[in-house]
């Protein structure tokens, strides 16, 4: 403040402990070997210079991957890489895509993605990955190269203010001045990534610190006194959730992204089943339970299903876990709530801010979701009392559900989209990691491919990012080289980031591309359709490239598919190419729209059906 | 409803921006905002008046308690509190306006802290309140320049608010 230097690490105390080995992130041991020096004795310490230092940082906390893309301000980083064999490197052919790889390999293992890009450009195309992970919550540590010390401000070559354009962004990001600083500077990225609520966090290191020297001291833990997050839920508030759900005679349990990030998938499993109540998923929170199950009445939302969202508007009783009421979700909050004014809402989450934000709670409980169910599970076991049986309200959903509001008209001549997806769920045995880009394309993969556990969806949910769908591909078959992955996309958001094609090629990813070729840009259309007189301003996709050829010219095994009957045949065969990624072009119907859906500012028991129109 | 929030945070370039930030970008109103490091030079303490419904300011103390760089944020309209403002006023001074002038300042307790043949520097430390019924019973053809500092505020009492 006032002019002062920056102060990275007063707050910080690392009192060195030999004796006893330090904890790190992943819980592995240090080894005594790679603990630092104790402060005092008379040793030599060796010295690092901060590209060392960023090698050594990563490599303690077990990263594997790193993707990222060279510069100027990174070259010092990036020889220090050369020399290394603890961590892959990635190259990819945009900075974009390699924050989106980074993001999916988070979004798949639920270990921190890794991304290192150059000053200035590097930084600005990097920023709308950054931004997507932000708003899903996804674990990331970015680092970055800037200028020199002394050149910051000069409007130097490649300059751009890295922490200011990145703060509305990040959870948090820190620019290292001083080589000194630049290890314990990493710990806390990676401590404040992973912890809380997670997030990305940047690390701006300027070049002339990447080249000076420092003794290596990496501390096993940190304490922050300004970032102390909330893990326990208040033990009387979960007694008084648990009431609730007890006496509830029309439940509603609407589980949200956050259960997957904080890997509460089985208790969520477990507390569903134990209550007999009915479950929806958001559109991030799919596979959080089964989709499979009896219990999953679909996804809610936007482009949820009749019985999800009316049972959403209709209970009495809902528990929110690890989600937010989205707009996306609920529609107008105003009808949400004056549509049913007695409904009581419990909430679990553990960003106190999630909590009546958009939606009134009776019962908040800010913790972490998984410890916090567990506790909730417990009392449940215990209680004398056992849950309704709540017939009458299942007949309800039941009704709801005959609506069977996810049909479509099978065509024998032109190829569904819908359909395209289910065949993809069959031939994949619904066990691949489906990525997805944003539209018409997202909504059919969420709606039609059932995702019986976390971390198979990978899509933008909050950013709504076109363009992620293919580096998020290359982001799980780098995490799970053995799995089936496949890339719903569409024929807009291939093309934003279609030149790691290149990536994939160099790497020798099998993804497979599953292009639902409309040749509109469907979801813009579909509103067009809707709300804007039929005029389809701008969003058709003329001059669209040949994509076989264009993915032979990659390098890669082409198909176009133009009839319904080949789908299933050409599916099995691109996923029997083990070894070559495969880019199915589906020449789909132009004019499939996606059902149901809420005008947007609707209340979300106001859906248009297929079969109104 | 105006609420006066109190926090201490990192004394670290950037923190300032990270709150103004956060204001802008969520669209909460900022009245009055003053920050200076505390007898701890590791913190500084700053006030933020701000209006907004009880939800709004709820939500405001929630975000702004998840900045990394805030340590600790406390809504000052929750008890017991002072609050003082600091003004600087320029006033032309010359004739019977500068008798006039002086005896004002003396019911509110305010000083002259520099004057020359033809102006006053006024300086008067109060509520927004007082500063505001000051410059209404001067002759507002006389001000030539004002500055104010914001609000700043303390807990009456045993109410500490500690990092």
């Amino acid at each position: 403040m006032r002019g002062t230097e920056p102060r990275l690490s007063r707050a910080v105390k690392w009192y060195p402990d030999v004796q006893s080995s330090c904890t790190v992130v992943h819980g592995e041991k240090m080894k005594l070997s790679d603990a630092p020096s104790p402060i005092g004795t008379d040793a030599p310490q060796q010295l690092l210079t901060g590209a060392e230092i960023v090698c050594r940082a990563l490599k303690k906390e077990g990263v594997d991957f790193v993707f990222g893309y060279p510069g100027g301000a990174v070259l010092v980083i990036y020889d220090e890489i050369h020399k290394q064999n603890s961590f892959k490197h990635i190259l990819v052919r945009h900075e974009q895509a390699a924050l989106h790889a980074a993001d999916a390999y988070a979004r798949a293992t639920g270990r921190p993605g890794v991304a290192l890009v150059t000053s200035g450009p590097g930084v600005t195309n990097a920023v709308t990955g950054i931004a997507t992970a932000y708003m899903d919550s996804i674990p990331m540590v970015i680092i970055t190269g800037q200028v020199p010390t002394h050149a910051i401000g000069q409007d130097a070559f490649q300059e751009c203010d890295t922490v200011g354009i990145t703060r509305p962004c990040v959870k948090h990001n820190f620019l290292v001045k001083d080589v000194g600083e630049l290890a314990e500077t990493i710990k806390k990225a990676f401590f404040i990534a992973t912890t809380g609520r997670p997030g990305p966090v940047v690390v701006d290191i300027p070049k002339d610190v990447s080249m000076a020297k420092a003794p290596f001291h990496y501390p096993g833990t940190i304490e922050m006194r300004s970032y102390r997050p909330t893990n326990k839920g208040h033990t009387g508030q979960i007694k008084k959730a648990m009431q609730m759900l007890l006496a509830a005679e029309r439940p509603m349990i609407y589980v949200g992204g956050g259960a997957i990030l904080g890997d509460a998938a089985p208790e969520v499993t477990e507390l569903v089943r134990l209550l007999g109540y009915p479950c929806t998923n958001t559109l991030m929170g799919l596979g959080a339970y089964p989709a499979s199950d009896r219990q999953f009445v679909g996804m809610l939302g936007m482009h949820g299903t009749v019985e999800a969202n009316m049972a959403m508007q209709n209970c009495d009783v809902l528990i929110a876990i690890g989600a937010r009421f989205d707009d996306r979700v609920i529609g107008n909050p105003a009808h949400f709530n004056a549509g049913n004014p007695t409904r009581k809402i419990i909430h679990i989450d553990i960003d106190p801010s999630s909590i009546s934000k958009r939606v009134k709670v009776d019962v908040p409980i800010v913790g972490n979701i998984k410890d916090v169910l567990i506790e909730l599970l417990g009392l449940l076991k215990t209680a004398e009392q056992k849950p309704n049986p709540i017939t009458d309200w299942w007949k309800q959903i039941e009704e709801w559900r005959a609506k069977d509001c996810l049909k479509f008209k099978y065509s024998e001549s032109v190829i569904k989209p819908q359909y395209v997806v289910q065949k993809l769920w069959e031939v994949t045995k619904g066990d691949a990691f489906v990525t997805s880009d944003v539209g018409q394309h997202q909504m059919w993969a969420a709606q039609y491919y059932g995702f019986d556990k976390p971390r198979r969806w990978i899509n933008s949910g909050g950013l709504g990012t076109m363009g992620v769908g293919l580096p998020y591909a290359m982001g799980c078959k780098f995490a799970f080289p053995d799995a089936d992955v496949a890339c719903i996309t569409g024929e807009g958001s291939i093309q934003m980031n279609i030149q790691e094609l290149s990536t994939c090629k160099q790497y020798d990813l099998p993804v497979k591309v599953i292009l639902l070729n409309n040749r509109y840009l469907g979801m813009v259309r579909q509103w067009q359709d809707f709300f804007h007189g039929n005029r389809h301003a701008e969003s058709y996709m003329d001059a669209l490239p040949d994509f076989v050829k264009l993915a032979e010219a990659y390098g890669h095994v082409g198909m176009r598919i133009e009839k319904p009957s080949d789908v299933e045949g050409a599916l099995k065969e691109a996923f029997a190419l083990k070894k070559r990624l495969v880019f199915m072009d589906f020449i789909t119907d132009q004019k499939e729209n996606v059902f149901p859906m809420v005008p947007g500012g609707k209340g979300i028991s106001e859906m248009i059906l297929a079969e109104d129109l | 409803m105006r609420h006066i929030l109190s926090l201490l945070l990192e004394n670290e370039s950037g923190a300032l921006s990270r709150v103004a930030g956060l204001f802008s970008a969520r669209g909460y109103n900022i009245e009055s905002l003053t920050v200076a490091p505390t007898e701890d030079a590791t913190l500084s303490r700053m006030t933020i008046v701000t209006t907004g419904s009880d939800d709004v300011i709820e939500q405001i103390t929630k975000q702004v308690n998840k900045l990394v760089d805030v340590v600790k944020i406390v809504d000052l309209n929750e008890g017991k509190h002072v609050e003082r403002e600091l003004m600087l006023v320029k006033v032309r001074a010359v004739g019977k306006d500068r008798e006039e002038l002086k005896r004002t300042a003396d019911i509110f307790r305010a000083r002259v802290i520099d004057l020359t043949e033809k102006t006053y520097v006024i300086e008067l430390t109060g509520t927004g309140d007082k500063l505001d019924a000051f410059l209404d019973a001067i002759d507002r053809s006389l001000i030539l320049e004002t500055v104010r500092t914001g609000a700043c505020g303390l807990g009456r009492g045993e109410w500490i608010v500690k990092a």
